[in-house]
């Protein structure tokens, strides 16, 4: 009975999905916005990807908010497990092997390399801040995994990520002063293609990008280390 | 045309796995797949930078906080 009566709701949530989606022509090219972005965009904001032009210069303060929200996620997980038990010892700890040990060592940088790579070009090439912060991630990952008796210091890390985010901050506030309004493209844009380009928007990435890879960092090692 | 049809194909397969399975650690492998081939959807739809975020934070990361959150739970055992 219960599951009957669970389908109905169901159902009426999938008629109106359903109804809502066979509107949207996907594929197509409607809005005028897009169609602006694409023409514009190279131009107005100097980032030859347009998606890192949208995110960080058209929407640089949407961008702002999803740090934010990312920021009190973070919070949230190292608030729950404060609470919960904590004996301050890392069980179920076995040091692993040579090879594995030597493997960690080896690929770390290399990842590390690669996220700085996608949030430093971020206006020029896919991805940017947020993917490159979580590659970085995925290095510390990758350490706890492998090789656990190296670990982020966790006041490193929460500095790393304050600094960066007051940083976004004011660069959004030098952009008030130096633009006329929160988060404008205040520094020469430069020749769109070239590393050093696009003004304001690569260095705001390394910022989300540093913020992102400290918080996600941050949470693993809370995870993993905080009790057993 | 046909390697996205095959592609949908296993992420359906691989979510209903998700919900199926009353294993926890099976149920996310499963959905990792699903995060996996949800990035190589977004990259054979010319989407890459979203290709790039689900592959590092869908697939790795997820993956990895929900084991840990199952080992330090009552799931793992």
């Amino acid at each position: 009975m219960r599951k009957i009566a669970l389908l109905v709701p169901l159902a009426v949530i999938a008629a109106g999905a359903l109804a809502v989606l066979a509107e949207i022509p996907f594929g197509d090219r409607k809005g005028e916005v897009g169609e602006y972005y694409l023409r514009e965009g190279r131009d107005q904001t100097g980032a030859v990807n347009i998606i890192t032009s949208v995110v960080v210069g058209y929407r640089g303060f949407d961008t702002l908010g999803e740090v934010t929200i990312l920021f009190t996620a973070a919070v949230g997980v190292g608030a729950v497990l404060k609470f919960a038990k904590k004996s301050g010892k890392d069980t179920g700890y076995r040091p692993s092997s040579l090879i594995l040990r030597t493997g960690c060592r080896l690929l770390f940088p290399l990842i590390i390399l690669v996220g700085a790579y996608i949030f430093l070009h971020g206006h020029l090439t896919p991805g940017g801040g947020f993917p490159g912060g979580a590659v970085m991630a995925s290095a510390w990952l990758l350490v706890y995994l492998g090789c656990r008796e190296r670990r982020i210091s966790a006041r490193a890390a929460g500095a790393v990520e304050s600094a960066s985010g007051a940083a976004f901050v004011l660069a959004g506030l030098a952009g008030l002063v130096g633009g006329g309004y929160f988060l404008a493209n205040f520094l020469p844009c430069g020749v769109a293609g070239t590393l050093f380009s696009a003004g304001i928007i690569p260095v705001i990435y390394v910022l989300i990008g540093f913020k992102v890879g400290a918080e996600l960092a941050g949470i693993i090692d809370n995870l993993l280390l905080e009790s057993g | 045309m046909i390697l996205p049809v095959l592609l949908t194909a296993v992420m359906l397969a691989g979510a209903l796995a998700a919900a199926v399975f009353r294993e926890p650690v099976s149920a996310v492998i499963a959905l990792g797949l699903v995060s996996l081939i949800a990035a190589v959807l977004f990259y054979l739809l010319q989407a890459p930078d979203v290709a790039m975020a689900e592959a590092a934070i869908g697939t790795g990361l997820t993956t990895a906080i929900f084991l840990i959150a199952i080992r330090r739970t009552e799931g793992g055992g």
